[in-house]
């Protein structure tokens, strides 16, 4: 699916964990139009009201650190953040952003480049993220094939619920 | 070629030889949920069309989060995963029979070697010290384990780290796995599985073995396995809920490296604010007061760990600063703590106890901390805002620098408050 994704920078550092992404205190509901107003808020406490429609979260190393609370990922799109880039991601948070649907991105070279604040664009297709302001141009390394099939399914429920046709009919 | 303790077990429940790096699909043997991670899990569930778990002998709710139910919104959600959970059929404990996952279901005899056991909750490694492949996913991956009875794995590359040396006797689980996080750092072992092995834990109690497995999670791994030995089988065989049959890792395995840890000169650690790798010798951390102690939670919220804590409280009064609450993992490690006189020595010395629950660990409820409010706690993560406000610390420790602090109404090493004995 060719998709394009338009944006600005909000720049974090190495090791950004679960519990600054959506504190526990909220996890009294996994509704993402809740999770939102209190998305990032351990670093910026106003995020959800200053975020636009497509904006990034650039980090370093180990984004989405400790718990595996799917509401981090929900809580991120429910801000209607455009994706994330990172150098890296913790384990559970990569499987659960797939699971859910938030666009993650590999790519150790943007995340070092990208400053606050720089307009964006991802085209998932081409593989690239462009630095639009100064023409810079990323390539992010694809999936795994497993994961391109869980994505082409349309997440892990449509996934699974294909998988549960299957055996029924076998 | 031989095996590692994760190849080794996942070779078990799979469809191919589990090659490092590659996927493999698997057979799982326990897959859980709480009471937070339990009603998305359900959603995701009947979006997938699914109307049976796989098995409910072998698909578990623990409600143990914000329970006893900290308001009417923790209510609810404890309420729909309980719903669901008796619905199915499936293993249910209801408040007052259970305890924090990671603590209960080895207890139980849900946990076993050479199983592999999915949580939808990043501490499930702690099976890990029972030789079980272990591993913490999201409420939609659990929600397909329900469904399906399997999950994909990449088979990890393993680190073997050895802890070796003569064990001063301070020094506890919580020690060893923080001496190994100030060495690899948060995300030293992403992706991959540690084994731990070497003199030092052939010789250690299963408590501080979950204590270890329990924060593999915060060095990245997906997996912190020991082999099991006679000391893990003597302690699950009798609570075994299901057949087991151990797996063990092969020699020559290929391990990616091997870490060593000498042991013989520490003395206990604490992490400082705000990561679980910014580790230093408690008698170095120079002044710094504390307004609240946690002895509780997953990690060190067991029998020994209370023991250990009373050894320091007993006789002795919580410094009148100080909120020092207690919190024991399972109705029985509450029960035999009662039975031995440790609850009594907590209360007589000015601590707070309450019943088995997650509670200030995930600043959830029972010990909130305000801002600029520092806190002592024997739990295994203290990122910012982790036990209450942005502003507040959080300190971690083994129980026995947490009671030592409780009394001395700053960060202590046990040898200053036990000096007196
Ligand atoms: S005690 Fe803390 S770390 Fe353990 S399961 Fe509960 S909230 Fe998570």
């Amino acid at each position: 699916m060719t998709r394009t994704i338009t944006g600005k920078a909000w720049v974090f550092g190495d090791d950004v964990d679960t519990d600054v992404i959506i504190p526990a205190r909220y996890l009294v509901t996994s509704d993402p139009r809740i999770l939102e107003k209190h998305c990032m808020e351990g670093l910026v406490p106003d995020f959800s009201t200053r975020v636009a429609p497509g904006d990034f979260i650039v980090a370093g190393e180990n984004f989405g650190c400790g718990s595996s609370r799917e509401h981090a990922p929900l809580a991120l799109k429910g801000a209607g953040c455009g994706g994330v880039i990172a150098a890296s991601y913790a384990r559970i948070f990569f499987r659960n952003a797939i699971n859910v649907g938030l666009p993650i991105f590999e790519c150790p070279e943007a995340s070092k480049a990208i400053a606050e604040g720089d307009a964006l664009e991802v085209d998932t297709s081409s593989g690239t993220i462009t630095m639009t302001g100064i023409g810079e141009v990323f390539h992010f390394s694809p999936f795994p094939p497993f994961i391109e099939e869980i994505v082409a399914a349309g997440g892990l429920v449509p996934f699974v619920r294909e998988e549960l046709e299957r055996r029924k009919t076998r | 070629m031989a095996m590692t303790l994760a190849q080794a077990i996942l070779s078990r429940k799979s469809d191919k030889a589990p090659e490092e790096g590659t996927l493999c699909r698997v057979r799982v043997d326990l897959a859980f949920a709480n009471d937070i991670t339990g009603p998305p899990a359900i959603r995701s569930f009947k979006e997938m069309g699914a109307e049976k778990v796989f098995d409910p002998a072998r698909c578990a709710v623990l409600p143990d989060h914000f329970t006893p139910n900290k308001d009417i919104a923790a209510a609810e959600q404890a309420k729909e995963a309980r719903d669901f959970a008796l619905e199915q059929g499936m293993l249910y404990w209801e408040q007052g029979r259970v305890g924090i996952e990671h603590a209960f279901l080895p207890e139980q005899g849900h946990i076993l070697p050479g199983e592999i056991i999915l949580g939808a909750d990043s501490h499930t490694c702690t099976g890990g010290a029972l030789g079980a492949f272990a591993t913490g996913v999201g409420s939609t991956d659990l929600a397909a384990l329900w469904a399906l009875g399997e999950t994909w794995f990449r088979v990890p590359s393993t680190i073997k780290v050895r802890f070796e040396g003569e064990k001063p006797e301070n020094i506890g689980g919580k020690d060893l796995i923080l001496a190994l996080l100030s060495l690899i750092g948060v995300q030293g072992a992403r992706y991959k599985a540690l084994e731990f092995s070497g003199e030092v834990v052939e010789r250690l109690p299963m408590d501080d073995r979950f204590t270890i497995a329990n924060m593999a999670v915060e060095t990245g791994a997906k997996a912190g396995l020991f082999a099991p030995d006679k000391t893990a089988l003597d302690w699950v065989t009798p609570r075994a809920a299901r057949s087991f049959e151990p797996a063990f890792p092969e020699r020559g395995a290929p391990y990616e490296k091997e870490i060593l840890v000498e042991v013989s000169e520490m003395t206990p650690l604490v992490a400082l604010p705000h990561s679980p790798a910014n580790v230093r010798p408690a008698l170095e951390v120079g002044p710094m007061p504390v307004d609240q102690v946690f002895i509780g939670s997953c990690t060190n919220g067991r029998l020994t760990d209370l023991e250990q804590a009373a050894r320091v409280l007993r006789g002795r009064e919580v410094h009148p600063s100080v909120r020092c609450v207690v919190i024991p993992a399972s109705r029985e490690i509450f029960a035999d703590a009662l039975r031995l006189g440790f609850i009594d020595t907590f209360i007589q010395a000015g601590a707070v106890v309450c019943t088995p629950t997650c509670g200030p660990c995930i600043g959830g409820h029972m010990g909130i901390l305000a801002k600029g409010e520092r806190c002592v706690s024997t739990s295994n993560r203290n990122f910012v805002g982790r036990m209450g406000d942005a502003g507040s610390e959080v300190v971690l420790s083994g129980p026995l620098v947490a009671a030592a602090s409780a009394v001395a109404g700053r960060v202590a090493d046990p040898s200053e408050v036990l000096a007196n004995d």
